[in-house]
């Protein structure tokens, strides 16, 4: 088991070494609440932080740990917590997810992150057989009324907003491309607001395509394709598949916004900012509540305001100063309830 | 609507419908051989994805396109032995142990790549015609050519060696020794036997052709895309196995059924592009190509038989 | 003594299997014997795992004996993924039309709805197959496409849960009727009927399949279609029906994997395994392991439930990716296909394959398992 632990936490730190993460302890430069930006050419891995808690815990995921997206930001926070939680990833099927939850309570671990919406149905009969056991679940806007289930969720459509107001400004009014794919869960919120973000500053097409696949590749990089021959001057996309649409705009020269991980490392040249999930914000509230016997009970949410959501712009990318002001002039609007992103 | 049907946008959906053909035109022209020598393999999917992870593998390792697309063309070959010494030399059932080559393709492709290379990384793509080393500069005027130039000379390499493959094969089904062995092992393999054919022997070089292809194709999609993920054919495999049924085992129909499946497939992602397509349908919008490729198969299907002994092992009395 | 020889071959095949698995156990720095003995504490440690082994292994079986059906007719049926898909959609359609019907009367629609949804999604391709040529194969794996867009389609729009809707838009039915779940067997398990009706399905099938004119009716096609019209048997008919049965029991497992689950709803992640967990094809596997014999499938799909359950014990103990069961499966089952003909030598009986006299016909019928295969009984592959 040892052993194995080191294993993995170094496969974990090679991978996580290998991109340019946000850390404010590797060179990365806060400027203000909202925005981050990085230093290009500096080796901004995610870096371990200290232990805040001696909770054991645990994560069920449907992605793998290492997609660059939805699960990776939560292994990302936790390390940053200085947590090295038990993983069971890639369990998309629901059935088969549960069975892992179940397993993990039995086995005694504190705290349960069950990091999937479509989970919620079966943590809604597993979490009344554990009471001794926090189950942390999202993302989700409800406990589901459950004494022992903190709930988490992200204002995706605040950074998307932010994220589609810098697309606008670099297109000058011109088209951008969205790259979905299936138009669910919280992908929709994201892209809404960043569709909203842009169109309040003058772009009046945003294209829209849904692939019909969270994985695959070739459709993610050939809808990339069609929206290059619409004219799309600046793309975004979610997804694990969103990679291929990545490399249509790095060979294009097409600026790229990405969200729930830092995306920099898919392309270094293009890359403008990614709305990073900082899921550690609202984590360590709840450890703390956690260790003080409260297991659940509340819904806890990324915003803007409380640093759960950082907007990081890609230090490489080189944006112009005054549109960076400006975004973090949005952002400032955005917290102070001036403008409200449609979700 | 109307701002689709101009020339330059024509064209971009067939470019992009041509890259969405290759592995499917590769894989499938590997599997119309196989199947011609009488030998169903439906592991086509866990080939490609074992070379795909390989070619990706050896990019990032080396660097070197050629490396990869080679490496791809080794794994593929390797799973041609084996397969072929399965199915044709111990006569295990063809249908199942073709779906224990798709699992463990999927499982290990999977494995290898969480544990070699864990975060996706994307690499450089495959290079168009003009960017190649040393000979691109021939090819450079050719791309600036308008339209044609996009339309023609705007493609990998792997491209052209896929659809130089329909006539190659096509060729050497007819008119080479090797071709007719394969089409009589496949239909009568006792008679073929009777004349001095060794029914054995054909059928392995068969497969073994046939999941070098798949083994390419492979190769083709992940260096193509620049990246390889779990899963990253997302049965790509299987529908290059049923394009085989689409083309009646004839090379050229196969190339048809492919480019029919890319040319729906990249139709209807313009279409979305434009809103002429709402995101509403979407999902309805994603069934296209599937629908279609039944569709043209049941108004043009022709009664052509199947090689008469696919899936059947040959035992010498 | 040369049954107990036979029998011998396809453990060692497995034992071979599992001897490559443990090297790569090792390969990823873990203690093989943990790794063994942690799939079989995940698959069998308590009973409680046991009811989840038999649960999983549930819709294995019945994807299993159609596809048995299907073979047996010489049709290949790939579509499990699509029609397991449309069963359980015009089952869950059913359960929100009216949830409040009593149990007793709930239950068995819901089941009949889903076969009527697999049903018909089998029947498409086994009467474009029978009346327009179009192979099967093909029209499967394309229906399988279709069915899998079509789920995601109606669970974002029509049959979306209200409160998603407004809420994270999850891709899911609201939590469907009480009336319509499956009933637990043993209190404190997850065992419930669905894996009784699936083991009688089983009983079912080999009795329809030997045992009455339909089904001597459907063996006779996938033997030999020429003289099966020539005794007046509809090829067209027969065919078009061993599909619509093959995909109503796939339906049916569909409706299992719905109102068997604990959530008691359908949530779609985009794609087909994130609802079926790949069960259309393990089906195949499990029949095809279970010598296309209905009650030969059943051990056989109990068997590779217990390696998906293990699998998943596998990577919560030790931390092993669940690709690597996966990888694991595939080679498993290539070394015990593989086997058929040691065993076959070592039976003295070259060339006949699986476990009792059903084989020689069985071996006929997959001969035959292909397209519009008019041939009779394949001279160069008779036993000498």
């Amino acid at each position: 088991m040892k052993t194995n632990r080191s294993r993995r936490f170094l496969t974990l730190l090679t991978a996580l070494l290998a991109l340019s993460m946000f850390a404010a302890a590797c060179g990365g430069s806060e400027s203000a609440t909202g925005t981050a930006t990085s230093e290009c050419g500096t080796d901004n891995a995610v870096v371990k932080g200290d232990k805040v808690t001696d909770l054991s815990v645990a994560v069920v995921a449907p992605s793998d740990s290492q997609d660059l997206a939805f699960t990776q930001s939560m292994i990302d926070s936790l390390t940053r917590l200085g947590i090295e939680p038990q993983v069971t990833d890639g369990t998309f099927q629901v059935e088969v997810a549960a069975d892992a939850i179940r397993g993990y309570a039995e086995d005694g671990i504190n705290v349960i992150i069950v990091h999937g919406t479509q989970y919620g149905g079966s943590l809604a009969e597993i979490a009344p057989d554990f009471p001794e056991t926090s189950f942390i679940w999202g993302t989700a806007t409800s406990t589901q009324g459950i004494a022992n289930i903190f709930a988490y969720y992200p204002e995706a459509q605040q950074g998307g907003y932010v994220n589609g107001w810098i697309a606008s400004e670099l297109t000058g009014g011109g088209a951008i491309g969205v790259v979905g794919p299936v138009e669910a869960g919280d992908a929709v919120a994201y892209i809404n607001g960043f569709k909203a973000g842009a169109e309040a500053n003058g772009v009046s097409n945003v294209a829209v395509t849904y692939t019909g696949s969270f994985s695959d590749v070739a459709l993610a990089t050939e809808a990339a394709e069609a929206l290059v021959t619409v004219g799309v001057e600046a793309l975004t996309g979610t997804s694990q598949s969103a990679v291929g649409a990545v490399n249509v705009a790095d060979e294009n020269g097409i600026p790229w916004f990405g969200t729930q991980s830092n995306q920099e490392a898919w392309s270094t040249d293009q890359v403008v900012a990614s709305q990073v999930y900082h899921w550690e914000v609202i984590l360590d509230d709840m450890f703390e509540m956690i260790e003080e016997g409260t297991l659940g009970g509340e819904a806890m949410s990324l915003t803007l305001e409380n640093g759960g959501l950082l907007v990081e712009i890609n230090g490489c990318f080189n944006l112009d100063s005054d549109i960076e002001s400006g975004a973090q002039d949005i952002i400032k609007k955005i917290i102070a309830g001036d403008i409200n992103p449609p979700a | 609507m109307s701002e689709f049907f101009t020339l330059s946008v024509l064209i971009a959906t067939f470019a992009s419908a041509v890259r969405l053909a290759v592995p499917y035109l590769l894989a499938a022209l590997g599997e119309t051989i196989g199947q011609r020598s009488g030998v169903l393999n439906l592991g086509v999917d866990g080939v490609m994805l074992l070379s795909a992870f390989g070619a990706y593998y050896t990019v990032i390792e080396t660097g070197s396109h050629l490396l990869g697309v080679g490496v791809g063309l080794l794994i593929g070959l390797f799973m041609g032995v084996v397969y072929a010494v399965v199915t044709v030399h111990l006569h295990a059932k063809q249908g199942i142990s073709g779906i224990g080559i798709f699992l463990f393709g999927l499982g290990f492709s999977d494995l290898l790549s969480q544990e070699l290379v864990g975060a996706i990384q994307p690499i450089k793509k495959l290079p168009s015609l003009a960017k190649l080393p040393f000979v691109g500069g021939i090819f450079e005027p050719l791309e600036d050519i308008k339209y044609i130039g996009e339309l023609l000379f705007s493609h990998n390499l792997m491209t052209y060696v896929a659809f130089a493959l329909v006539p190659i094969v096509t060729w050497m089904m007819n008119r080479t020794t090797f071709g007719l062995n394969i089409k009589a092992v496949g239909e009568n393999p006792q008679a073929a036997d009777s004349l001095g054919v060794s029914v054995e022997r054909t059928r392995f070089f068969a497969i073994l052709i046939g999941n070098t292809l798949a083994g390419l194709a492979g190769a083709t999609l992940s260096l193509q895309l620049g990246v390889f993920q779990q899963n990253l054919t997302n049965g790509l495999g299987f529908i290059a196995v049923a394009l085989v049924y689409f083309g009646a085992w004839r090379a050229k129909w196969v190339m048809a059924g492919a480019m029919l499946y890319g040319l729906v497939t990249a139709t209807r992602l313009q279409w979305q592009a434009r809103d002429i397509i709402p995101n509403s349908a979407s999902d309805l919008a994603a069934m296209t190509p599937a629908l279609i490729t039944i569709l043209a198969l049941v108004l043009l299907a022709k009664r052509v038989r199947g090689p008469a002994a696919l899936t059947k092992p040959f035992t010498r009395h | 003594m040369k049954r107990l020889l036979g029998a011998s071959v396809p453990l060692g095949a497995a034992l071979l299997a599992f001897v490559l698995g443990s090297i790569m156990i090792l390969a990823l720095g873990e203690n093989p014997i943990s790794g063994a003995s942690a799939i079989f504490e995940g698959a069998f440690g308590t009973g409680d795992r046991f009811a989840v082994t038999a649960v999983r292994a549930t819709p294995l079986l019945l994807v299993g004996i159609g596809i048995t059906i299907a073979f047996r007719a010489s049709v290949i049926n790939i579509g499990g993924e699509g029609q397991i898909i449309a069963g359980a959609l015009l089952s869950t359609i059913v359960a929100l039309l009216v949830p409040d019907t009593p149990r007793i009367i709930l239950i068995p629609l819901v089941m009949v709805a889903g076969m009527i949804g697999g049903g018909i999604w089998g029947a498409i391709p086994g009467a474009l197959k029978a009346y327009a040529s179009v192979n099967e194969i093909l029209s499967t794996v394309m229906l399988n496409i279709v069915a899998v867009q079509l789920m995601n389609f109606l669970l974002r729009g029509p049959m979306i849960d209200p409160i998603e809707k407004n809420g994270s838009r999850i891709p899911q039915t609201e939590r469907l009727s009480d009336n319509a779940a499956m009933p637990t067997l043993v209190d404190g398990t997850r065992l419930h009927l669905g894996v009784v009706i699936a083991a009688l399905a089983a009983v079912a099938v080999y009795i329809i399949l030997w045992r009455t004119p339909l089904g001597f009716r459907l063996r006779a096609v996938g033997h030999n279609p020429d003289a099966a019209r020539a005794a007046g048997i509809s090829v067209e008919r027969n065919i078009t029906l061993a599909m619509a049965m093959s995909g109503a029991l796939s339906g049916l497992a569909g409706v299992m994997l719905v109102f068997g689950s604990e959530s008691l709803r359908l949530v779609t992640d985009g794609g087909a395994a994130g609802f079926t967990g790949s069960a259309g094809f393990n089906g195949i596997v499990a029949a095809l392991f279970g010598g296309l014999h209905p009650l030969w499938t059943i051990p056989s799909s109990f068997l590779f439930g217990a390696l998906l359950t293990g699998a998943t014990q596998l990577q919560r103990a030790l931390q092993i990716p669940a690709a690597l069961a996966v990888a694991l499966n595939g080679l498993i089952v290539l070394f015990v296909v593989s086997s058929d003909r040691l065993r076959g030598w070592l039976d003295g009986r070259l060339n006949q394959g699986a476990f009792d006299n059903e084989t020689a016909e069985l071996r006929e019928s997959r001969n035959n398992s292909t397209d519009q295969q008019s041939e009779a009984a394949d001279p160069h592959n008779a036993t000498p």
